[in-house]
């Protein structure tokens, strides 16, 4: 940026949010951080400019945590990682999986575990230039090399993006289930007795470990699968929804018209601290938002300034009611 | 009088002091200037001005009372500024003490203050310009960064980085108050 003492204060201004937007949405380091300091020694005009830009911009955070429903904001998109997935899931139910087959196990050469504590991220680079990004509080066990490429989610949830190769597939189990890769970028979830896939790119089989399904379903982008109860759910997600649906990833979760209980559970899987909603109605409650992924405080502080609910701090949980 | 007593308070310590006591009063501050300059086009840089000087001082000591020293300041800052130009009569710029400012009445419950600020938002975020306002909601609603914002508008990212710019100032005049988009609707 060029050398600037122009005392015009418009300018000031526009130059202040222009650090600011750089600051908050694209690379950022050390180097970027030196000149803006400089930039803010230059002048008490620049200080003050800079400030009350990031002072209206943290209170946009506060409130951003509701989402916009207007009519001509085009966000609204009502698919959630939640119930409301699960019934539209049902809801374009296509497979009731009941089948005989011929299971193909594999052997494990050599097995690698790797495991993510509570809001913990960690990402796996294979040597094939795959990667895997493990969400918090994830088990995975890898045979990995000689050939083989074979991960067993034991629980939590990951993000596949794997590089194709025919003579050595690429397979996910997951509560029973097999995915194997056809060249894509997925998602698996595995958590009490519920397995969801997402696909993101490229394509993907989705079969049974044990083999009593007929033939493997083949995922295509945008698709969604649940696991839950023995029923297999499949549908079609947007790609908004899906890119939400990975939001962990950047540290956010993301919903859409989902009840506060949803909310809390999502984000009690991140937390030590929980969340606990007294009763079904507050439980109930419906809300658009984005947290980060550690915004229990963020949570609370909705709930109580915004819609007005109690919020009683205890020991390692916060209890929210009417 | 302000004293010199060694060393003031460090910048950003002032900063902090500007955002906590200075930004709230911007709407009186705006009122105050709106109503005794007659150009709208110097409005922006008055406040700024005003904001400079009472930052200057501050670093040398806090005022012990923020509104008044603010308005006071306001004043000055015309009077010399209507002397140079010659163009209001200083008796036409109100003294702040006589002034009929908006009284200081208690303020609503936390949940009102939020649900009208969530308003204002909701308002200020409707009142940007189309491809401005949806940078915007994809880059602090969404949690999408300025190059995915780019991809899913499928523009450049130099002109994210405006309309992102853009946003944030005209974001900043409408909470601080300058503009209350939402006043006079029930």
């Amino acid at each position: 940026m060029s050398e600037h003492f122009s005392d015009d204060a418009s300018d000031i201004t526009a130059q202040a949010a222009d650090w600011l937007q750089r600051r908050e949405f694209w690379n950022w380091n050390e180097a970027d951080q030196a000149a803006l300091n400089s930039w803010l020694d230059q002048s008490l005009s620049h200080r003050i400019a800079y400030t009350r830009l990031g002072a209206a911009w943290t209170r946009t955070a506060r409130v951003a945590a509701l989402k916009t429903h207007g009519p001509r904001s085009n966000v609204a998109e009502s698919l959630s990682r939640s119930k409301t997935f699960f019934r539209l899931a049902a809801a374009f139910a296509l497979v009731a999986a009941v089948g005989v087959g011929v299971a193909s196990y594999f052997q494990a050469p050599a097995e690698k575990t790797f495991a993510t504590a509570l809001g913990e991220r960690k990402i796996i680079t294979l040597a094939d230039g795959s990667r895997i990004e493990l969400n918090t509080n994830t088990v995975l066990r890898a045979q990995l090399g000689d050939g083989h490429r074979h991960v067993t989610l034991v629980h939590g949830e990951a993000f596949f993006d794997i590089r194709h190769d025919a003579i050595h597939p690429f397979s996910v189990v997951a509560d029973g289930h097999r995915i194997t890769d056809l060249g894509t970028k997925f998602l698996v979830r595995a958590q009490s007795n519920r397995l969801e896939v997402a696909l993101m790119e490229g394509k993907a089989a989705f079969d049974a470990a044990d083999g009593r399904m007929k033939s493997p379903i083949v995922l295509v982008p945008g698709d969604a699968l649940v696991v839950s109860d023995n029923q297999i759910h499949t549908m079609q997600r947007t790609a908004k929804g899906l890119a939400n649906e990975l939001g962990w990833r950047r540290g956010m979760l993301i919903f859409d018209n989902a009840t506060l209980g949803e909310v809390a559970a999502e984000l009690n899987r991140y937390n030590s601290h929980k969340l606990v909603l007294a009763d079904p109605r507050t439980a109930a409650i419906r809300i658009s938002a984005s947290f980060r992924t550690g915004g229990t405080e963020d949570f609370s502080q909705l709930a109580h300034v915004l819609l007005g609910l109690k919020v009683e701090e205890r020991n390692d949980e916060t209890v929210i009611s009417r | 009088m302000p004293h010199r007593s060694g060393e003031g308070p460090s910048a950003s310590e002032v900063m902090a002091w500007f955002a906590r006591e200075v930004l709230p009063l911007e709407p009186l501050l705006m009122h105050f200037l709106r109503t005794n300059w007659r150009n709208s086009g110097d409005i922006e840089d008055l406040r700024q001005d005003v904001y400079l000087r009472v930052c200057e001082a501050a670093q040398e000591e806090y005022p012990a009372q923020v509104k008044p020293f603010v308005l006071a300041t306001a004043r000055n800052l015309l009077i010399n500024r209507a002397r140079r130009e010659r163009v209001v009569p200083i008796e036409a710029i109100a003294d702040p003490e006589t002034l009929n400012l908006p009284a200081d009445v208690p303020g609503p419950d936390r949940t009102v203050v939020a649900r009208d600020e969530l308003r204002r938002l909701q308002a200020a975020i409707d009142h940007l310009p189309p491809r401005c306002r949806e940078a915007i909601v994809l880059g602090r609603i969404e949690g999408l960064n300025g190059r995915e914002i780019a991809e899913r508008m499928g523009i450049a990212e130099r002109t994210v980085s405006e309309h992102l710019a853009k946003g944030i100032a005209a974001l900043a005049e409408i909470l601080h108050g300058q503009n209350s988009l939402t006043e006079g609707k029930p």
